[in-house]
């Protein structure tokens, strides 16, 4: 089975400071993976180089592409890159705003993408929009609302829907419940976690919240100060770990 | 006799803006930046119509201006005075004597012939700019074809109004390449963008310009099931009878009357003078 995407050896330094480093994993069809670690430790950089946000200095990203097979997405011409960025792959960023357009009503943020790869039918824009503001759990009447009147947690399963419209095939999602009370990321993870399943994707998380791996990953990486110390199934790794750094994040988590 | 150089600009800026008009017909829709000089009239004045017109005018042009499709509003005298005073050329008010034509807001209703240029005044050249803030990334857009946004708008329109409510400025594709802003004429003139004349256009504070080559293909954005419409009041001109004029709305007391009258004050009078006559022109007369 070909790997969706092989990462190897991404680096990426910001002057003398690193941003990380050494980083090399393979991610397989519909497999889920986690990046946890503090603040601070490269996690963000890493998934911007992957996505093809930042350059990285050095290392490719291999993507299994539906024309060409795999195909290095560093190496690859910047059409080509934006063109994978909005049918193949979907970016789910922290602050909803970051990733909605906030004046434009919901349907057309959902619609966006379609446009994007040259849908030009209405009803066809309008219909897609309302199934998916069904399936992330936002009523039919609001789809003329524009993201501003709506709470922080609609905000994400918003910008959740907008990317997933299209059918990619890979997710990154950068902290996708940060800044979310606890009882509204229950149901974003749910959401989640049954969105990947049935739509079979591949998806990279980075996030600082244990738990979040615990439901939603397969496969764990730990990272700190721009290296990965530790890799491997996502339980493995919290109820056996190794390295001195995940045992203290594991310890750190508060017991209600 | 005057002290300025023919048409105001030297011949160094001329030159350079004539560099940039060759470029953008040679690049149908392509907005290319130009070194736009202070002008002695505001920002919003036509500015940028104005430079492009002195650096195409030649000593046997005969200048027309239209502002809103009218000669006679202070926008088209004052430039028409301008030209007058500074290049000494002949003027005229119809439409078919003039070589170069300046027009804010409207094509003239008489189709324009291969000798003939169409100088547009534009305020804001970019069609992306209200939903897209970034000039970098909108150029990027421009240079990847990445369009769909401009649709995003066309989606808006239709979910809040039920229809395609941008009435002006409405964006067009060029050439299978470009989408352009055809500065704030109404989309009933929009058909019209392809024709036999040479059309330029200038934006003066946004430092734009940017052509459309003779019999070259325009496009209105529109969706397979909301086509484009080009939309004119529902009327016919009450002065000279025009079922097929674009037409002002004038409110003529507080008592709710009203009338419809060309906005293209040349072709109303040579119809007139051809003896059609429109539901109030008898009043009119008198």
């Amino acid at each position: 089975m070909t790997p969706l995407l092989q990462v190897e050896g991404i680096q990426k330094h910001y002057g003398a400071r690193i941003g990380c480093a050494d980083v090399s994993f393979d991610l397989y069809p519909g497999e889920v993976m986690g990046i946890v670690g503090e603040s601070g430790s490269g996690k963000s950089t890493l998934l911007n180089c992957l996505a093809g946000h930042l350059e990285p200095d050095m290392g490719r990203v291999i993507f299994d592409t539906r024309t060409n097979g795999p195909t290095d997405t560093v190496a690859m011409s910047e059409p080509e890159r934006r063109l994978l960025g909005r049918t193949d792959w979907a970016f789910v960023h922290q602050h909803a705003r970051d990733g909605l357009r906030m004046s434009v009503s919901a349907g057309g943020n959902i619609g966006e993408r379609l446009m994007a790869v040259g849908e030009r039918h209405y009803g066809n824009i309008r219909n897609k929009a309302s199934d998916w503001l069904g399936r992330v759990e936002i009523e039919a009447d609001r789809i003329d609302n524009r993201p501003t009147a709506f709470s922080g947690g609609m905000q994400q399963r918003l910008q959740i829907a907008r990317n997933l419209v299209t059918g990619p095939r890979l997710v990154f999602m950068d902290e996708p419940t940060g800044g979310l009370d606890v009882s509204v990321q229950a149901r974003l993870l749910d959401l989640l976690r049954g969105l990947v399943r049935e739509m079979g994707l591949s998806a990279i998380i980075v996030t600082h919240d244990l738990a979040v791996v615990r439901l939603l990953a397969d496969r764990l990486m730990v990272m700190k100060d721009g290296h990965v110390v530790e890799a491997g199934l996502t339980d493995q790794v919290l109820d056996d770990p190794q390295h001195a750094y995940t045992q203290l994040l594991v310890s750190s988590v508060l017991q209600v | 006799m005057n002290e300025y150089n023919f048409a105001y600009l030297d011949e160094q800026t001329k030159r350079m803006i004539r560099r940039a008009i060759l470029k953008g017909l040679a690049v149908p829709g392509y907005q290319v930046p130009f070194a736009s000089r202070e002008m002695p009239m505001p920002y919003g004045w036509g500015t940028g119509g104005v430079q492009v017109s002195a650096a195409t005018l030649t000593p046997d042009d005969t200048f027309k201006v239209i502002d809103q499709g009218a000669d006679d509003t202070t926008n088209a005298v004052s430039i028409r005075k301008f030209f007058e005073n500074t290049a000494g050329i002949e003027t005229t008010e119809q439409t078919e004597k003039a070589t170069i034509i300046q027009t804010r807001h409207r094509i003239p209703e008489m189709a324009l012939s291969e000798d003939q240029i169409l100088v547009y005044q534009v305020p804001i050249p970019e069609p992306l700019r209200f939903l897209e803030p970034r000039e970098t990334e909108t150029r990027k857009m421009h240079s990847l074809e990445e369009y769909g946004l401009m649709h995003v708008k066309l989606y808006e329109d239709i979910s809040q109004h039920g229809a395609i409510s941008t009435s002006y400025a409405y964006p067009v594709k060029v050439s299978d390449r470009y989408v352009m802003d055809p500065s704030p004429i109404p989309k009933f003139d929009n058909p019209k963008l392809e024709m036999d004349a040479i059309q330029l256009f200038g934006a003066g504070r946004e430092q734009r310009i940017y052509a459309v080559p003779p019999h070259t293909k325009v496009v209105s954005l529109d969706f397979q099931d909301y086509p484009f419409e080009a939309t004119k009041a529902d009327h016919s001109c009450d002065l000279c009878g025009a079922e097929d004029s674009y037409l002002d709305e004038v409110i003529m007391d507080d008592a709710g009357h009203r009338m419809f009258v060309c906005s293209d004050t040349d072709y109303c009078r040579s119809r007139r003078d051809a003896g059609h006559l429109g539901r109030l022109a008898k009043e009119d007369a008198a």
